[in-house]
């Protein structure tokens, strides 16, 4: 696929150029929902519609008042506050615990390792409105029901598989004898985990975490459930804004997060050219 | 001989064996050690909450916590002999049911019968508004014979135990329990109130009625015993025990207040002859129609597999479990339907994915970086506003209907229908999941090397049977990972059919929401998520065998 | 010259502090109570006017620090899911009718004694008498009466002009094509099936009590079933009436209000039987002593004549008290007359039903199981 060789035949090069055609019409497909909703967050009126004005190029039908209400307005101010809140606590909770389970279940010998990995990995499996709701009952009778631990507990939760499942595929490749070699040196097992595995196994901690934040910041089924008035997310409130209120200012905020989600991905790119440049390995 | 047996010793002088297997067991306590806080916070923070619920699928504490003596009594009832139940049920029915009303328990009982049997929650209702006349007839006759029957502190002498008794001790815990069960607060602790062993003996249901009241009274409302008339039911047990008791016995009592019930015991002939079968059907009809009573015996145990039976549009009859009516069958429709389109999707996210991946794994890294980017973006933006833009994307004056509209391929007329239905659905959902299938068809596609193509080609084969003989059944593991995986989180989703489904194209767990925020049938909602968990573990466990659970590939 | 302009300024500045004082008065002195209050409601424009009209005053007035949260629609499951645990978190709850009812029903709310606790009108009137017929259980503090009833746009060619004037236009497929919305819900709907049936609206419950008469509704819906596009949200009619997705819907009339007179919006009302229902407040049962003291002084105020009317300048619902009816003025903003737009303006009243909340108590659980298969076939 890597370029069409000058003696390809007509039919292979039509094949070429319409499996191109139709990657590009997936990937349209799949980019399409978020370029719509950026021009509709100028909508200077307040329904999910392009008016004719818009459609028109008019300036007077395209305005800022969204984002105006998403920085003024206390309500979202106090979801956004709150989502900032309860993403990276949830987040280092199932890191730290994930990180360390992930590398107990990279051991040689680990009895019912199966069972216990189907187990930390059932989070992602079942379906939301099922831990939802179990949590929620039984998430009041401990009375943490509506309380910001509760909220991050379950939040915290969720992550986990994600952290799992990226640290044990990095320690998949891990080379053991490296601890060992460390030991052998005379460094104790807390000196050997930070100087030799963590900085080996980052990676794959990262990408954990940024799943785990995501998850948490994105969150709505379970927020809705476990969490009150006083934990009222991002996502929360965008579920308000489209079913009790239809208020364009979540398609704002959501223009907002798109634009940090490219920043991020763009950077973490550019991160990874530079690494390669770095470690020598051809830039492909 | 025994040399040559004699087992290998490590550096140390133990048995070689012995010295691995110890360090075998360091090694997987370690092991454990790690793990294990992470086990036990998913355990307390998820798997006990999901256990938790799904025992409410079973769980039928709240007929025989509300109407425990009545419950006693039905399991005698022959429910298909053609008569009421007898006079003794209908008695404790009445005493069961006025604790229930005075707790305000009555309607939740009604409340959780009312989804077996439609109507009968106002049945319960209307009842507990009217029970009060009863026992204000006895009220009435009593205070006639002596005024002291209606003041709290004489009845308060007359109930109060002299000494330490055990039998009291026994009428006053089973009362707490009584009351415990019912209102589920705690009944411990001092009440200031012990019942008089004797009265229990000579007044038994007084005696009973008497020390709930005076539990409920202190524990509940926070009052004072001596200081509060007792209720109309404590009157109630008070005609029903005199009809009862034995003259000498009563004539025997010395303890306080003896002039005045002596007095009562004489007059006893003047209290009104209450029928309370008849009585109970007067405040209701209701209570004089046998379906009733055949729905209360089949709720009675503590436990019921009614729920589930419902999950399954089954429902319990006094002959066993049958089908439902074909007009109130819905759930085993609704499963197939969230199958159905389950697999829609999948199919769907397979035959979008599968080019995507391809393409991803061919492209020269720079390239394929840049198109990954494109992948994840959807990933990582909310799911929320997805699905919100394919609402504005496929309404009927949107996006897409006015494109076609305006290219002259349907009429301003002929728009055509792609949401609040099936179909916006199927779409919303593809967009949300085609990242799982894509990465681990693509995470599975980079490991196969380009020579195997090349090779085939150049022994003969044309491009196309190079990729279905050699290329196709390679990505097979990845088509099976990412297949079950979008699949199982399918199957699971809520708030995408919420916004898009309309009414055709709704999933199961919006009826798991809607029965626990909306009609409030917990039990039912626990029965359907046990059937929905049951079908995602199962296919959970395939996944397991087939690919590995260490195989799921993110990125 | 100079006189007036001091007379001018003296008069700007009397009259926010005579506003000022009015509400202090209006305010009882509150002794032991927290210094915070969660409040439930409904979200949106609704909840806007209720903090417009009641919680700021009283805020401003009281320092009291208010926490909104949107869960009436779940406040029935949420509330039974806490006191099954024991920890009630909230203070004041903005239901429909027919969960108090329930709420009352299980105990979960407080019976109140509304001669009590609430103010009695400017004239003395007692508060019960007041409330007069919204006072629907022992539980409820009624605010508001609000209806749910039809708007339809005016622009659909393919009416060629003409324009509904009953509700059976609802079901007037020949004369009014196009989409409908209605309620995803068996409520109101099934009434209005039978009313365009030719049942009379005595005879309605006693129709809908038997099988066949649920039957018969739902057959007369079925005839535009594949029309309807079935909302579960109130906020969802308006929008599709303002994207043209629909032709007419059913929503409540405050809504529809907000759509015609703010967003401007070519939609008209249609207030032929429109269904009324009361909105109000229950207190949570047995809240601890300190936050049932603020919230009772709260009520006191926020339920009092001139505060109902006042809500009656952010939203087109009608104030549960007789005497606050002549004290509705115009729209805060817009500054039109809100009298017509009430639901219970007697122009709007031609044919109307009032919600039966015992009849629906019973049927629920039944009828909406029938409803939603119907809805799957």
């Amino acid at each position: 696929m890597a370029g069409l060789p000058p003696y390809a035949s007509t039919g292979q090069r039509l094949w070429y150029w319409s499996f191109r055609a139709i990657c590009v019409a997936i990937l349209f497909f799949l980019i399409v929902p978020i370029l719509v909703i950026i021009p509709l967050s100028f909508n200077a009126e307040d329904f999910f519609t392009f008016t004719k004005g818009m459609l028109a190029l008019d300036p007077d039908a395209y305005s800022l008042k969204h984002y105006q209400d998403f920085f003024t307005n206390s309500d979202w101010q106090q979801a956004l506050w709150n989502s900032v809140r309860i993403a990276p606590v949830a987040t280092l909770i199932a890191v730290v615990l994930g990180t360390v389970a992930a590398i107990g279940l990279s051991q040689p010998h680990v009895p019912f390792r199966g069972a216990i990995m189907a187990i930390l990995i059932s989070p992602m499996i079942v379906p939301l409105i099922i831990s939802a709701a179990g949590m929620y009952f039984f998430y009041s009778r401990l009375g943490i029901q509506g309380t910001y631990l509760g909220v991050v507990l379950a939040h915290a939760a969720l992550g986990i598989p994600f952290v799992i499942i990226t640290v044990t595929a990095t320690l998949v490749g891990f080379d053991r004898s490296l601890v060992r070699a460390a030991a052998n040196l005379g460094a104790n097992p807390v000196r050997t985990f930070f100087k030799v595995q963590m900085p080996l196994i980052l990676p794959g901690v990262i990408s954990g975490a940024l799943f785990a934040f995501i998850t948490s910041f994105d969150e709505v089924v379970v927020v809705l459930f476990v969490g009150s008035a006083q934990q009222k997310t991002l996502p929360w409130q965008m579920f308000i804004g489209l079913r009790e209120q239809i208020s364009p200012t979540i398609l704002a905020v959501a223009t907002i997060l798109v634009g940090i989600s490219v920043l991020l991905l763009t950077t973490l790119e550019l991160l990874r050219r530079r690494s390669e440049k770095l470690r020598g390995m051809s830039p492909g | 001989m025994s040399e040559a047996n004699a087992p290998m010793l490590a550096a140390d002088g133990r048995p070689l064996k012995k010295s691995l297997q110890r360090a075998l067991r360091a090694q997987k306590l370690r092991a454990l050690l790690l793990i294990a806080p992470l086990l036990l916070f998913i355990l307390l923070s998820f798997l006990l909450p999901i256990g938790d619920m799904l025992f409410r699928s079973v769980e039928n504490q709240i007929v025989p916590d509300t109407l425990p003596d009545t419950v006693k009594d039905l399991s005698e009832w022959d429910s298909e002999s053609g008569n009421l139940p007898d006079e003794a049920t209908f008695q404790a029915l009445y005493f069961d049911l006025f604790l229930a009303a005075e707790a305000k328990q009555h309607s939740r009982l009604g409340s959780r019968l009312n989804y077996e049997r439609p109507g009968i929650s106002s049945l319960f209702r209307s009842t507990g508004r009217r029970l009060d006349d009863l026992g204000e007839q006895y009220q009435d006759v009593f205070a006639g014979f002596d005024p002291s029957w209606e003041d709290a502190g004489f009845w308060f002498r007359l109930m109060s135990a002299q000494g330490d008794d055990d039998a009291a001790r026994d009428v006053l815990g089973a009362e707490r329990n009584r009351v415990a069960k019912l209102t589920g607060i705690d009944t411990g602790g001092d009440i200031g109130f012990v019942p008089s062993a004797t009265m229990a003996e000579l007044l038994p249901r007084t005696t009973r009625e008497y020390t709930a009241f005076a539990v409920y009274t202190v524990k509940d409302k926070n009052d004072v015993v001596a200081e509060e008339e007792p209720w109309e039911s404590v009157y109630a047990a008070l005609g029903l025990d005199l009809e009862a008791a034995d003259p000498s016995a009563i004539a025997a009592y010395s303890g306080p207040g003896a002039e005045v019930l002596k007095a009562a015991a004489l007059q006893a002939g003047q209290l009104p002859v209450i029928d309370y079968r008849q009585a109970m059907i007067d405040i209701d009809e209701g209570w004089g129609q046998e379906s009733n009573w055949q729905t209360l015996k089949l709720y009675s145990g503590e436990y019921t597999n009614g729920y589930l039976l419902n999950a399954i549009d089954m429902q319990k009859t006094p002959e066993g479990p049958e089908l439902k009516p074909e007009k109130q069958r819905i759930y085993i429709k609704l499963f197939l339907r969230t199958m159905a389109l389950s697999l829609a999707i999948t199919f769907l996210c397979f035959l979008l994915g599968y080019p995507i991946a391809f393409l991803l794994a061919t492209l020269p890294l720079r390239t394929s970086n840049l198109i990954m980017i494109l992948v994840l973006l959807p990933f990582w933006t909310s799911l929320l506003v997805r699905t919100a833009s394919w609402k504005i994307l496929l309404q009927q004056q949107g996006i897409i209907n006015d494109l076609l509209v305006w290219a002259g391929i349907i009429s301003n007329s002929g728009r055509l229908v792609m949401i609040n239905n099936a179909t916006g659905t199927i779409i919303a959902m593809t967009h949300i999941l085609l990242p799982f299938m894509i990465l681990p068809l693509y995470s599975v596609m980079k490991t196969i090397p380009p020579s195997y193509m090349r090779a085939a080609r150049s022994l003969g084969a044309t491009d196309w049977t190079a990729f279905w003989r050699v290329y196709f059944p390679q990505t097979v593991p990845g088509m099976g990972a990412g297949a079950i995986l979008v699949f199982i989180l399918s199957i699971g989703y809520y708030i995408t059919p919420e916004l898009v489904g309309g009414t055709s194209g709704i999933f199961i767990s919006n009826r798991i929401a809607y029965h626990i925020s909306t009609s409030l049938n917990w039990g039912l909602a626990a029965a359907l998520a046990t059937m929905l968990l049951v079908v995602v573990l199962a296919l959970y466990w395939i996944y397991d065998k087939i690919v590995g659970i260490d195989n799921v590939k993110l990125g | 010259m100079r006189m007036r302009l001091l007379l001018g300024a003296a008069a700007v500045v009397l009259v926010p502090a005579a506003a000022g004082m009015a509400i202090a008065q209006d305010i009882p002195p509150c002794e032991d109570c927290a210094d915070s209050m969660t409040v439930i409601s409904w979200g949106g424009a609704y909840q806007t006017s209720q903090q417009k009209a009641y919680s700021e005053p009283y805020a401003a007035e009281t320092g009291t620090s208010f926490t909104w949260d949107e869960s009436s629609n779940e406040a029935v499951a949420k509330l039974r899911a806490m006191f099954e645990a024991g920890n009630v978190t909230w203070d004041l709850v903005d239901v429909e009718g027919p969960d108090s009812q329930r709420l009352c029903d299980e105990g979960l709310a407080m019976e109140v004694d509304i001669d009590e606790i609430l103010a009695p009108a400017p004239d003395g009137t007692p508060a019960s008498e007041d409330f007069g017929d919204s006072l629907i259980n022992d539980c409820f503090i009624p605010q508001i009466v609000f209806s749910t009833t039809f708007g339809y746009r005016t622009d659909v060619a393919a009416w060629n002009g003409k324009e509904p004037e009953d509700l059976c236009a609802v079901f007037d497929l020949e004369n009014f094509p196009g989409k409908r919305a209605l309620e995803k819900r068996p409520k109101k709907n099934l009434e209005w099936a039978l009313l365009c049936d030719g049942v009379t609206k005595d005879e309605l419950y006693d129709v809908l009590s038997t099988p066949e008469g649920v039957d018969r509704a739902l057959a007369k819906l079925g005839t535009i079933k594949d029309q309807v596009v079935w909302w579960s949200a109130g906020a969802e009619t308006p929008q599709l009436l303002a994207d043209g997705e629909v032709v007419m819907g059913s929503t409540y009339n405050g809504r529809l209000f907000s759509v015609i007179e703010e967003q401007h919006q070519p939609v008209k009302m249609l207030w032929d039987w429109q269904v009324f229902d009361f909105d109000g407040w229950i207190i949570p049962a047995d809240l601890p002593e300190e936050r049932l003291n603020r919230v009772l002084n709260f009520l006191y105020f926020a339920t009092d004549t001139q505060r109902l009317a006042d809500q009656a300048k952010y939203i087109s619902y009608g104030p549960a008290r007789a005497s606050s009816q002549p004290l509705v003025g115009d729209h805060a903003e817009l500054g039109i007359p809100m009298a017509p737009h009430m639901p219970t303006n007697p122009d709007n009243m031609g044919n109307y039903l009032v919600n039966n909340i015992e009849w629906w108590a019973d049927h629920q659980d039944d009828v909406e199981a029938r409803f939603q298969v119907w809805l799957t076939q």
